[in-house]
């Protein structure tokens, strides 16, 4: 059961993408897209909006960026609750620092392995 | 300076007439066909996603454990894939499908590393390599700090 | 005192047409699958060229197209007086290394995928003006090179839409001179920027559409002549969409009889090959003219042929603050004389 419902919520969530690509006024970079997914996440998250999405689809709210900025909102909070301003602005990145650093890792890797393919 | 205005007011219907002219010929993106692949690869993408945490759970990790490795893992393959050369191809297909995913944020930074390898790896591979995804990473921090400022406000 | 070479607002006449006595063009994979590939003088089998970069790669195959340009007259590069060359990497380097290499006297040009047409224009007018004797026009352009300069890297997964163009990997090399035989330039109209207010960079050819119609326009009436004066209007890379564009704008402008009328960018690819609108970029419309379109002009299959490749002349720097993309195009009228 979580397995569709983790295709249906993430399916769902980059189709909202999709259209905001094909149906706004041209210049929507995927750059753009990951912006607005990343802070769309935090600030519902920040309203509560976005746990319960992920209650229901799993992975299917996780993995989409929006999941990254719920990490990120999430972790801001919980960062307050424990240590106060402090906890403001390393509570973040903590949360995210995980997937932040394999993304720098892996991509100096593939920069080293692997050469643009034409 | 009545011409120059009038010249400017003239230039601006040109330019709105010419505006729709483009937007009546410019061919539509099939958006049906579009929206049918992101909401297929996109969905598979964090079908894999769900496989992965099931296992890391069942293996007894935490469930805030579990979510971390499990986006470690998603940006490895997101990583392998752009270094294998088919990650782009994707994108062709899957559109948003492709780039939302936390994949999606890992070809952002795989691919302009591997690109600008050719200009060093300080100023080439270093430089470069927040090109695409920086924004992401600044916003991203941005709202988490300014949310946890308001949280903080409103406990006080 | 009047400017004696000069007729109506834009355009020059040359008093003794000088001749193109020879011409070459190198082509990457995919425009050598398209339908020209045997006009094209080298096909090369894959982007890198044997260098270690394709900015090298590109460069290579200008100064490769210029010495083999220059052979098929039987002259070594230190006999041309003059190399003119342009391309689209910031600051000309494509050019500039492959004069380095070529070591004659050297002209940068930037008109963006205009190049070709300004760069013979200048070179027709130095020679009938009586400054050199013999003149190199020359351009390029590389898809990766473009991709990684104006786009997005090689390896992102960016979604094109159908009014995207492809940048073509093509080098064309043109030799102009005084006397000789050959195709001949009559006469060459410079062109304006054009700006109509398009600010989507995926829709080069609407951008660069009202230039075009701006310049042959303003050519044939200049010159008087007709629009079926000549037997192929060509612009250089329009596309699809900015070719639907322009006999828009030629209706709009009464051009009658309508024109025999292509373009460089939809003609260099053929339709299964996925290039959305079509071919872009410098070479584009240089390898189409070094190529197939001499070629036909020295069979007379064409006896009058107007050139006109066209530019954008944005940077990423420009659209990121809010500018439009102007456009320019300039029209070089070739005929057998």
């Amino acid at each position: 059961m979580t397995l569709l419902m983790a295709f249906i919520i993430g399916g769902s969530i980059c189709v909202i993408g999709q259209l905001a690509m094909d149906l706004t006024k041209p210049g929507i970079t995927p750059g753009h897209i990951l912006v607005g997914y990343i802070t769309a996440g935090a600030l519902l998250s920040a309203l509560g909006l976005y746990q319960p999405l992920v209650d229901l689809g799993g992975a299917g709210a996780a993995i989409p960026l929006s999941g990254f900025g719920h990490s990120l909102a999430q972790g801001a909070i919980t960062g307050v609750q424990e240590k106060g301003i402090l906890g403001a602005f390393s509570g973040g990145v903590s949360a995210a620092a995980g997937g932040i650093t394999a993304a720098i890792v892996f991509g100096y890797l593939a920069a080293v392995l692997f050469d643009p393919k034409d | 300076m009545i011409n120059m205005d009038n010249n400017e007011k003239l230039k601006s219907a040109q330019q709105e007439e010419y505006h729709h002219l483009v937007n009546r010929v410019k061919p539509k993106p099939p958006v049906v066909k579009n929206c049918l692949w992101a909401f297929v690869v996109g969905g598979l993408i964090c079908v894999i996603g769900q496989i992965i945490l099931n296992y890391l759970l069942s293996i007894g990790l935490n469930k805030q454990d579990a979510g971390s490795l499990d986006a470690i893992i998603m940006v490895f393959l997101g990583a392998l894939f752009t270094g294998l050369g088919v990650y782009d191809d994707l994108g062709q297909k899957a559109g948003a499908g492709s780039i939302v995913p936390i994949t999606g944020f890992a070809n952002a930074i795989v691919a302009p590393a591997m690109e600008f390898k050719r200009e060093g790896y300080i100023f080439g591979v270093g430089a470069k390599i927040f090109s695409i995804a920086g924004p992401t990473l600044v916003f991203g921090f941005v709202a988490s700090v300014l949310i946890g400022l308001i949280k903080l406000w409103t406990i006080n | 005192m009047a400017a004696i070479k000069k007729k109506g607002l834009q355009t020059l006449m040359f008093s003794e047409p000088p001749f193109i006595t020879s011409s070459a063009s190198l082509v990457g994979p995919k425009e050598g699958e398209g339908p020209w590939a045997k006009d094209f003088d080298r096909i090369l089998d894959n982007y890198l060229f044997s260098e270690k970069t394709w900015e090298r790669a590109e460069s290579k195959m200008l100064r490769e197209a210029i010495k083999l340009a220059l052979s098929k007259q039987k002259l070594e590069p230190q006999d041309a007086e003059l190399l003119l060359a342009g391309d689209l990497l910031n600051q000309i380097i494509s050019s500039s290394y492959a004069a380095r290499e070529i070591n004659i006297p050297f002209l940068g040009l930037y008109g963006a995928c205009s190049t070709m047409a300004e760069s013979l224009l200048i070179g027709a007018m130095l020679i009938d003006g009586g400054f050199y004797e013999r003149v190199v026009a020359a351009t390029s352009s590389h898809h990766y090179t473009a991709e990684r300069q104006f786009r997005s890297p090689t390896e992102q997964g960016v979604q094109k839409v159908p009014s995207s163009q492809w940048t073509a990997t093509a080098a064309g090399a043109l030799v102009v001179q005084k006397a000789g035989a050959g195709p001949r330039i009559s006469c060459a109209t410079v062109g304006r920027v054009v700006d109509m207010g398009q600010t989507d960079a995926a829709n080069m050819g609407g951008a660069m559409a009202p230039s075009a119609a701006d310049t042959i326009t303003t050519h044939l009436q200049d010159t008087g002549r007709s629009p079926d004066y000549y037997d192929l209007i060509v612009t250089g890379d329009l596309g699809a969409v900015g070719m639907g564009l322009a006999g828009e704008l030629f209706v709009k402008a009464g051009l009658v009889p309508s024109p025999n009328y292509s373009d460089c960018g939809v003609l260099l690819y053929d339709g299964l090959q996925g290039v959305d609108s079509g071919g872009s970029g410098c070479g584009c419309s240089g390898c189409m003219l070094a190529g197939p379109l001499l070629r036909k002009i020295k069979n007379k299959e064409i006896n009058r042929l107007l050139f006109v490749a066209t530019g954008a002349l944005m940077s990423p720097t420009s659209s990121f603050q809010g500018e439009s993309i102007p456009g320019i195009a300039h029209a070089v009228a070739i005929e057998n004389m």
